[in-house]
């Protein structure tokens, strides 16, 4: 285990970290300003990187179907809002989830019906496609360093559209309070619909960004669903910058305990017991995280609603 | 009251009526075709579905003579909706062949039901080492391989070539497990390094970096569907391919390829068979399979092929019987027929003796991608836990 | 007044609302006594084998009821106590230990301990926190399960056949288990009810309206809230008992966060807060996977949009779709 090899993890597990973010920042706003729990964010996330799968082939360019598959996912995401989603904002929780997981039925066999269930591919595009030697025999993709850099200025316009605008203005308000918002003559409809569309093009646009990297298939959502799920909680509903910190927690913690958790137990335990006890313990930790955060700040690190 | 009543009768009645409402055709030889057609791993069991119907279309409908009826399921890889559909397949289909599953944990539910339920089960696909021994079953065939010869496939070559130095790779479960035991049969080396990814882990840049580190002289891996298209494309773009030998089972085959593309050229896995196979059988299935179908087969969709054609010997030999299973049963076990991948036998245990082969990826002229052979590994090659099965008879 | 079940009060006009919360509950299990007779006609494993996974499920299904629709507490862990039940059956099972009863106390046991410490930390939190945290401990039991390698890991473990009872394999004979299963639901759903109907059940209920008011009055919300989490644990991991004992087979399977989700489905679609609503959810739920997916391969394409449907339209799930007609 070397210091290059821990540095190189790192970075690895900074880039998952904001891949979880993009996706979970449509995910906290919405859950944030509306309480609804959507459990279709994974497939609008999916729905996303189809949308880039079917506009790079049709183009034959990666910018060209990432500037198509945008607006796509917001016009998806917005039908979905106003046939389904917007009559269930003053209904129970459960009546959300169970319409949502209806919603991911339906897109999980929906994808599969147009276009089959083999996994689609998405060439990384060529001015992308180099790559960088971090180490002797490590080449980086270029691809995954656009990601980070897409991430972050993703983060960063979040930041300033929600607290140096005044939409960010009615949207933090909304968080807090939506019915006293809604009290001060704020069309709170539309900024419902707006937050909405905003999110659910931010997941399409993590669906479109990972799309060469990842394989498009049907039900690629549904596990990085439960992520997202994971990474909102732990920053506290609502909070952006909650979000951003939880998900590059979550990045590193996954990313360094899969890597090192049983070299690590070697020093406890014989090699054959370490790399059995790594193995099962590996997939846990981010739960074991997320239960140790729950049990000391019960509402998440950031929370917004006081 | 008593329209609530009568509504939940009707309801609970109507499902239970719909689901047994089946005329039962009396000559008819029924085959039960249990795969997986959802989820991730959907294209599979397409292509098992596609080989087997593919080879009953080709004998005009018809197994042994009699008119056949495949009845199609899906096991949604959940092992107890298999054990139900199963069940449906035998009670109500009352269908006198089971085929299939893709998957060794939906075959090591549904075996026992099966066989109970007194059907003649043929897995066209999982071959675990579970029933390759003192569990073997004079009714169970299995028409694929059992699971660890393909891994010593591998193992072997790692050991020809005299590799000193290999890192594994396979994902956290059972069958991950059993490819690692199955390498390490033939290869006499040092491992470097046993690495388990968690199952339907999609993003390998911290293993990749491992390797890097760890500076094998060749890498084998186990990476099924999904998991191997990432594996292998971001393995590609890392760089490692000129630098470690990809050694792999699974992960580079006709399923994965439409997605894996040109980063998987070169790359090389084992199988008992490949499209470019130089047999008339195989060159005659491989056409009409693209004819019919618009993509390449894969050894799924073979080994469903030869399936259909290894009943519908066993059938011809008891001149249709279906009802004398014990007699079926021999003369299934005869394998009387002519296999796309050329020569094939059975074991005593059910599990096939046959030739493994080295293959690797090409691209073909006309755009699309297969697997072609290398070299001849293993010949009439049967698996080691055969010696554990005593005939039961 | 004690021991009326919710609905009753919410007609003007009835019968004695004794028997009118009786009725529908009543054809259920009548209906689940005399489907042997009919399964005679056709397919007879197979409709047993049906009705048996409506059972199990059901079961489980009115555990999640019990702490979902009258404590108000959404557990996407639940599926975890199936798994607990399922494999204190294969682990005893696979170390010689053949016999229901020692099978049945230990699921109980072992399921009223993970939900007694799981329960005592995720009850700390609410709302969406705690569906989280009850979704990190289904997901951690999960994955321990997976590696679990002596016993199958993610492959599982057939079982050579069902449990042993005093030694006797009565319950591989005809239709025992069947009747066994049939009992375990008709008690449970007894247990249920009195739980609902008595002083402990109105705290719960209470607890959920306005926790701060129960407080108030004396109670200690978090202990009744804890105690029903148990009770609805240890009854759904009797359900795992019984459905390794269906299946004759135990897997990971049993405890994806998937199945928490359809558990939480089969609640909703059936009616929350009804107990035989789980019943009926659970029903509707596998028969319509069931007729469904021998229609078209699809099927998931009109199940999904039928779910949207019912949480659109159908307050109060299928028993609240029906009332409502009933109303007029």
């Amino acid at each position: 285990m070397s210091a290059t090899l821990l540095l190189v993890q790192t970075l690895n597990g900074l880039q998952f970290g904001i891949i979880l973010f993009l996706i979970a920042a449509g995910l906290t706003l919405v859950f944030g300003v509306m309480d609804f729990i959507n459990l279709a964010h994974g497939v609008q996330y999916m729905v996303g990187a189809y949308f880039a799968a079917a506009f790079v082939a049709w183009t034959g360019s990666f910018a060209a179907g990432l500037a198509l598959a945008l607006p796509a996912a917001l016009a998806f995401g917005l039908l979905l809002e106003v046939v389904v989603f917007r009559h269930l904002y003053d209904r129970d929780h459960l009546d959300q989830v169970l319409a949502t997981f209806g919603i991911i039925l339906f897109l999980n066999q929906g994808v599969k019906a147009v276009w089959g269930a083999a996994p689609l591919l998405v060439p990384i595009p060529p001015a992308l496609s180099g790559s960088i030697e971090l180490m002797s025999g490590l080449l980086y993709p270029v691809y995954r360093l656009a990601i980070i850099a897409a991430g972050l200025a993703v983060g960063g316009l979040l930041y300033v559209l929600v607290h140096h605008t005044r939409a960010g203005m009615l949207v933090r308000a909304g968080a807090t309070n939506a019915a006293m918002v809604s009290a001060l003559g704020v069309d709170i409809r539309r900024l419902f619909m707006v937050v909405f569309g905003f999110g659910a093009m931010l997941a399409g646009f993590a669906g479109a960004m990972v799309a060469p990297i990842l394989s498009v298939e049907p039900g690629m959502g549904d596990n990085i669903l439960i992520l997202a799920f994971v990474v909102i909680v732990i920053g506290g509903i609502g909070s952006i910058r909650g979000a951003f910190l939880a998900a590059l927690l979550i990045g590193l913690v996954d990313t360094l305990g899969r890597s090192f958790a049983s070299n690590i137990l070697r020093l406890v335990l014989d090699p054959s017991m370490a790399s059995q006890t790594g193995r099962a313990i590996a997939p846990m930790l981010i739960y074991i995280l997320m239960a140790a955060v729950l049990f000391f700040r019960p509402t998440g690190l950031f929370p917004v609603k006081r | 009251m008593t329209e609530t009543r009568r509504s939940v009768a009707l309801a609970l009645g109507l499902g239970l009526v719909a689901t047994t409402a089946f005329a039962q055709s009396a000559d008819k030889v029924r085959i039960g075709l249990i795969q997986t057609l959802s989820g991730p791993a959907a294209t599979l069991g397409q292509q098992a579905r596609d080989g087997f119907n593919l080879a009953v279309k080709e004998l005009g409908g018809k197994l042994g003579g009699r008119d056949a009826e495949v009845i199609v399921v899906d096991d949604e890889l959940k092992p107890d909706i298999a054990v139900t559909k199963v069940k449906g397949l035998l009670d109500r289909d009352k269908v006198d062949f089971v085929v299939g599953p893709i998957f060794s944990n939906v075959l090591l539910a549904i075996h026992k039901p099966a066989l109970d339920g007194g059907a003649i089960l043929i897995s066209a696909n999982a071959g675990p080492s579970s029933y390759a021994g003192k569990e073997c079953h004079p009714n169970f065939f299995v028409t694929s391989y059992q699971n660890d010869q393909v891994h010593e496939v591998l193992g072997k070559v790692a050991q020809n070539r005299g590799y000193k130095k290999v890192y594994l790779l396979a994902p956290n479960y059972q069958a991950g497990r059993d490819s690692m035991a199955g390498f390490k049969r033939h290869f006499k080396g040092e491992v470097v390094e046993e690495s388990y990814v968690p199952l339907n882990n999609l993003d390998f840049q911290s293993e990749l970096a491992k390797i890097a580190a760890a500076q094998p002289e060749a890498l084998f891996t186990f990476m099924p569907g999904g998991m191997g298209v990432n594996l292998v494309r971001q393995y590609r773009q890392a760089g490692l391919v000129e630098r470690v030998p990809f050694l792999s089972a699974f992960t580079v085959d006709e399923s994965t390829l439409p997605a894996q593309q040109d980063a998987a050229v070169g790359l090389l896995g084992g199988m008992t068979w490949a499209p470019n196979m130089d047999n008339p059988v195989n060159k005659a299935f491989v056409a009409a399979f693209e004819k019919e179908f618009g993509y390449v087969p894969g050894s799924y969709a073979m080994q469903a092929y030869d399936t259909a054609k290894l009943i519908d010997s066993g059938l011809k030999a008891t001149g249709g019987n279906t009802a004398d299973k014990k007699a079926l049963s021999a003369a299934i076990r005869k394998a009387d027929f002519k296999s796309a991948r050329g020569p094939f036998k059975f074991n005593a245990n059910g599990y096939p003796i046959q030739d493994f082969y080295l293959v690797k990826v090409a691209k073909r002229p006309d755009g699309k991608f297969q697997t072609e052979i290398v070299e001849k590994v293993f010949e009439n090659y049967g698996d080691v836990y055969s010696k554990d099965c005593k005939p039961a008879s | 007044m004690t021991g009326l079940p919710a609905e009753a009060a919410q007609t003007a006009v009835a019968p004695p609302a004794r028997w009118r919360g009786c009725i529908l509950p009543l054809v259920l299990f009548g209906l689940f006594a005399v489907a042997p007779a009919f399964a005679r006609h056709g397919g007879e494993g197979y409709i047993l084998a049906l009705a048996l996974r409506v059972m199990i499920l059901g079961i489980a299904a009115m555990s999640l009821d019990l702490i979902l629709g009258y404590g108000a507490l959404i557990s996407f862990g639940h599926a975890a106590f199936l798994g607990i039940g399922a494999y204190a059956v294969g682990i005893l099972m696979s170390h010689g230990v053949g016999d229901a009863f020692g099978q049945l106390a230990a699921a109980l046991a072992a399921s009223a301990l993970f939900a007694l410490v799981t329960g005592a930390i995720s009850l700390r939190t609410k709302g969406v926190y705690f569906i989280m945290i009850t979704l990190a401990f289904g997901q951690m039991l999960y994955f321990l399960a997976t590696s679990l390698a002596a016993y199958g890991g993610d492959d599982g473990m057939t079982l050579p056949r069902k449990s042993l009872v005093l030694g006797t394999r009565i319950l591989g004979e005809g239709h025992t288990f069947y009747y066994v299963v049939l009992a375990c639901l008709v008690g449970a759903y007894l247990l249920c009810r009195a739980i609902v109907a008595s002083r402990f059940g109105r705290v719960l209920r209470g607890t959920r309206e306005n926790p701060v008011r129960m407080q108030a009055i004396g109670f200690n919300p978090l202990a009744y809230q804890l105690a029903a989490y148990v009770i609805a644990g240890a009854l759904c991991g009797l359900a795992g008992f019984l459905l390794a004992n269906q299946t004759e087979f135990v897997s990971p399977a049993f405890m994806t966060w998937q199945r928490s989700g359809e558990l939480i489905v089969m609640v909703i679609l059936g009616g929350l807060g009804s107990l035989h609503g789980a019943i009926i959810g659970a029903a509707a739920f596998v028969i319509l996977e069931e007729v469904l997916s021998r229609i078209t391969e699809l099927w998931k394409m009109i199940f999904g949009p039928m779910l949207v449907l019912v949480a659109l339209f159908a307050r109060g799930g299928i028993l609240g779709f029906f009332r409502g007609l009933r109303r007029g």
